[in-house]
Order: C-alpha cells, then structure tokens, then sequence
C-alpha cells in the first residue's frame, strides 16, 4: 500500500470513531432516559419535585435546569466585560509590551488550571471573602458559584478572542489612523466588525465550559435541590446533581441521572447551534 | 502491510489468553485477592484492619469507600467479592439480588450530630428541638427553645445552617430512621432512605465533605459517622435518649444500645434504643456477600479466602481495634450470630468454614 492510502484509512478511521461515540452517548442517553420521561412525561422538565425517598419518589429536573443557566449565564455576564478589555489590552492597546505578554502568559496559565483547584480557591477563599463582606452569612449558592465560573473561564474567552484581535489585518488599522480616527473608533469601527464572529465564537466556547463545569460549582453551590429564589440563594446545578447521586442511584432515579445528563446535552448542542446561527449572521 | 497487522493481532489475541491462564493460576494458588466497596461509615475502621489483615496474612484485600448503595450494586453485578452497607437490604431489596444473600454485622457506630460554634461545647438537644432544627422551623441559634434548654450556654444571633449530605447515604439512612422515630411530622413529609428531599440546608458530598463543609461554616450544623467529628475535633451535640438522659456519643454508649435482642440474620436498626445509657443514633454497620460462593467462576480458594478474612474481621483480634477509631465492638451475642451465618455459606452446596 501507499502512504497516501494508509493516510487516508487512518483519517477515515479517526473520523468514524467520533461519529460512533457521539452516536454511541445519545443512544444510550435516549435509551436510559426512557422509564422516567414515560413515567412523568413532560413534567420531569416542569416539575420542581425532587423526591428520591422510596416509595415517595418523583423527579422533576427544573431547579437544577434553572441552577445550571442561573450560574452559567452570571458567569457570562461578568466575564463578557473582563474578557473583552482584557483581550483588547493584550491584543491591541499594550501589544508587544513586556506587561501584556506577562498579562498573556498569565492568561494562559489560567486557562490550565483544574477546575478542583478553582473549588478549593473558592471554597476556602472567595467564599469566607463574601461572608465577610456581608453579602450572606454562609456564602454558598448562585452568586458564589457564578463568580468562581465567571473566574474560571475569563481566561478562556480572553486567550481565544485576543488571538483573533491579533489576526485582524494591521494594513486596515494604519488606515483608518491615516484617516485621523482615534485608538477608539479603530476598536469599534475596524477591529470589532473584522473580529466581531471570532470573539462570539470565543463567549460561546467559555458558556460552554461553564455549562457543564461540575466540581467547583458543587463545592460552592449549597446542593439544595430547590429553584433559587434569588441572587444569593442556593441550588443545584444539573452536572453538579449527577456526580452527587449517581454512585448510590439505581432504576428510576438512574433514569432520571441520565435524563438530566440528556439534557443537559441537548442545551449545550441549543447553545452551539445559536452560536453558529448568529456567527453566520453577522460574518 | 496487511500481513503485518494479522501478525500484530494475533500477538495481541495470544497474548492476552496467555494474561487470563495466568490469572486463574493464581487464584488457584493461595494468593487470592480480595475486593470489596460500599459504605464510607466505617471506612476507617475497615482501612485499620484491612492494613493489619495484609501485614499478618499476606493476603490483599481492597477497599473502596463508594457509599452504600454503591456497595449493593457492585455485590449486585458481581464485580467485588462482598459488599459493605450501613442500611441493611429489605425483603424486597434482597429479593431483587441474583441469588440469596446474607448479613455480617462488623462492628457498631455512631451518627453524630456535629456543630460549629466557637466557643459553644456540650450543646444538648431534645427530640423537639432536632425536629425543629432539621424541619427548618427554628432558624435562629439564639431562639427561645435552644436557649431554655441550654442554660449557661452562649448562643449567638446567628443562622443556623443545616448540612446534610448531597449523595445517597447510609449515614443519611440511619439519620433519618431515627428522626422518623422521634417525629411523626418527619415521618410524614421527609421519610427515611439513604437520599430524601430535604426541607432546608446544604448539601456536601461524602461524610468527609460534611465534615468539612461544617468545619469551616460558623453556624452549621450537621450529622456525620462519628469517627469523622472526633477526628476533626468538630464539637458534638449530647442528645437525649428514649429514656429522657443527655448521652454523649461514646464507645460505652454505643454498646449500649445494642443489648436488645436480635433477630437471626442480625437486620436490626439500633436508633432510638430503650436502654438508659443508651446513644440513641447509634447502628450496625454490614458487609453483605453471596450465600452460595459459586458464581461468575469464583474459585474455591477465592471463596475461602473471602470467608476467611470475614471470619477474622468479627474475631476479638480485629474487633479489638474498633475502639481506636472510636466504633464500639460487636456484643458477644452479635459475634456469635455471625459466625453462626458466615458457617452456613457455602460453595455448591458445600460448607467453606468449619
């Protein structure tokens, strides 16, 4: 055989085997989700009733549907303003000075750290930090959570969004300077509407992560199976409830794990696919 | 090419029958490994004697701290050669097992209800005021009813928060056999099991995770095994007894409260005992195995390597290291009731001990 055609079975092969595991995890989500969506029909999705007593039991996903979104969409909102004059610190205003290669280096060291050490950093020091202050006397639930998310994946949108802030054409920039435009305008009228995709692209990534994130916001959420009623009130997160129950689950309440775990699959493909959508939108 | 890769997977195939022969020569020779997973209760007096079991026989025995259901299901699907609980299997429960299994009660533990309060010790606390502080009624470490009942006690202004566990539990299940004992309004809309729907408080996982989570929580309050506090100097509430004394949670009076009487296959919960030196959330803690030790091709040796450890975890040599990690040991009634069953399992239909 050539190598070109080996090339092309190991290509083929590699490719195959991501269509058989993703195939391979809805298949057997859909499959085990099945008993608690026939039991309770559209209710596991309505219902705030998380009852795993025997004899009394009835599952209803929504606190830990409006947990996981709460805390994913405070640590969006926080870390869209960080993220972006971050990047633009590194990428443009301070490019090739000795602080924001510093600044970037640091960036990326963050990005690495294990989401654990981002709990215990939480646990032992943000959270004492918050009681502290007064914001609430435990210092668990939402508010707690969504911050340690939102510090756990600034790094990722900055790393992201200043690379594509670098790759915008330095020839356009000089231009608008050679028209008298000032370091503002050149943000907001070359460099944004050249970057604007590749940045979204970046905040989306960054939800992603802070969707599916599991030790850190379990450490500091409360688990409280209950709907939060506010920004410091505690609840439970849909990855967070499955690395909690699952090890002593058994029937339907398994079934209801790995319904949740359904969705919490089909929320980030939403995500995704409305990223994409808007991505196309605006390039 | 294509040659090459036959050659590979046959080395591959041949390699790994050769992996399995030697496997079941080992098994059976005397080197049997033992394994075995479930509850995180009594974790640490397992790991103690387990080390001892390795050091004097040679035989290696692991233990995997999974929780209690865990330990069902893995004895359920065959993967570890017994299983360890805190709440022991139900008619229906063991029914819904393979094949018959039964009981060993190891040794007997504590629930402790730990706190954290700087500077507050010896907080006693009745059968109204747990209701009242679990149910979420009273709120608040300074209300009226703690108070009257802790003269001498500075109890501060402050929230009271309730940690309980976020996992499936058998701590959570003899917590909440006993709270279901004392109040009929617990009984009603809480319930026991080793997961319930918990009407305020956090949750945190593992009772080293409550442990932990209390520790560093002024105001909380929580139940955990009792190892778990005593080992991390967490302060423990006296609770009062069915006969009406403030108990300390103690190896005597953990013991205590197993001086009733026991059915044969040792499936008795010990809460709420009537004994007036009694610690009233005190239990047996279980391993669970198969009463006939043919399955899954387990060797012989396997079997009786199985039993035979079991058989030296209930002898006065293991039971004697249980007070070191504060579990009371098993009474001699308890002791010889087990030995009475693990003398009645058998492989195909064989008795292993004499």
């Amino acid at each position: 055989m050539k190598s070109d055609t080996i090339t092309k079975y190991v290509l083929l092969f590699s490719s195959f085997i991501i269509l058989l595991v993703s195939g391979g995890m809805i298949f057997s989500l859909l499959g085990d989700a099945v008993p608690v969506f026939e039991k309770f029909g559209w209710r596991f999705i309505t219902s705030t009733d998380w009852n795993p007593t025997e004899g009394r039991e009835s599952y209803g996903a929504l606190p830990f549907i409006v947990g996981t979104l709460s805390t994913s969409i405070l640590a969006l909102l926080i870390c869209l303003p960080m993220a972006f004059s971050t990047s633009l610190f590194i990428a443009e205003y301070f490019k090739k000075s000795a602080f924001s290669s510093i600044i970037s280096s640091m960036v990326d060291l963050l990005a690495g750290v294990p989401s654990i050490v981002y709990g215990l950093w939480g646990f032992y020091t943000l959270r004492p930090f918050i009681v502290s202050l007064g914001l609430d006397p435990q210092g668990y639930g939402i508010f707690t959570s969504g911050l340690i998310l939102a510090i756990m994946i600034i790094p990722y949108a900055t790393s992201l969004s200043s690379e594509i802030i670098a790759m915008v054409p330095n020839e356009l920039k000089e231009a608008a300077y050679a028209l008298g435009a000032t370091r503002m305008e050149v943000i907001f009228n070359v460099i944004l509407p050249g970057a604007r995709s590749g940045i979204i692209a970046s905040f989306i990534l960054a939800f992603g992560r802070a969707l599916g994130e599991t030790m850190a916001v379990t450490m500091l959420i409360g688990n409280a199976n209950i709907i939060p009623t506010g920004l410091f009130s505690t609840g439970n997160s849909m990855a967070s409830v499955i690395a909690n129950q699952f090890g002593e689950a058994d029937g339907l309440k398994m079934s209801a794990l790995i319904a949740i775990g359904l969705l919490l699959f089909v929320i980030t493909g939403v995500v995704n696919f409305v990223g994409k959508f808007i991505i196309k939108k605006l390039s | 090419m294509k040659k090459l890769l036959v050659v590979l997977l046959i080395g591959v195939v041949f390699a790994s029958c050769q992996n399995g022969k030697q496997k079941s020569a080992d098994s059976s020779s005397k080197n049997v490994t033992i394994a075995a997973a479930g509850a995180t209760f009594p974790m640490p007096y397992y790991n103690m004697v387990i080390k001892n079991y390795i050091k004097e026989k040679g035989v290696l025995v692991t233990y995997g701290g999974i929780g209690s259901g865990g330990g069902i299901k893995s004895l359920k699907d065959k993967v570890v050669d017994f299983g360890a609980t805190d709440a022991y299997l139900s008619d229906e429960k063991m029914a819904a097992m393979p094949s018959e299994i039964v009981h060993i009660p190891t040794c007997l533990g504590a629930v402790v209800i730990a706190y954290n309060l700087p500077g507050v010790e010896g907080l006693k606390l009745t059968d109204e005021l747990l209701e009242g502080i679990f149910m979420g009624e009273i709120t608040k470490w300074n209300d009226s009813k703690i108070t009257a009942n802790n003269a001498g006690l500075n109890l501060p202004d402050q929230a009271i928060t309730f940690v309980h566990r976020s996992d499936g539990s058998g701590t959570t299940y003899i917590f909440s056999d006993y709270m279901s004992k004392i109040s009929s309004k617990w009984a009603d809309k809480v319930g026991k099991g080793k997961s319930l729907q918990w009407p305020v408080g956090i949750g945190a996982k593992g009772n080293p995770g409550v442990a932990g989570t209390i520790k560093s929580t002024e105001g909380s309050i929580g139940y955990i095994g009792s190892e778990y506090a005593f080992a991390q100097k967490i302060p423990v509430a006296l609770l009062k007894n069915a006969a009406g004394n403030y108990i300390e949670p103690s190896i005597e009076s953990i013991s205590a409260a197993a001086q009733g009487a026991m059915p044969a296959d040792t499936r008795v919960m010990l809460t709420n005992s009537n004994d007036a030196n009694a610690y009233p959330i005190s239990g047996f803690t279980w391993l669970i195995l198969y009463k006939d030790q043919a399955y899954n091709g387990r060797s012989k040796a396997q079997a009786l390597g199985t039993l035979e450890f079991l058989d030296w975890l209930i002898s006065a040599d293991a039971q004697a290291v249980a007070p070191k990690v504060n579990y009371a040991p098993l009474p001699e009634k308890a002791v010889t009731q087990a030995k009475t069953i693990l003398r009645s399992v058998t492989y195909n239909g064989e008795a292993l001990l004499k």
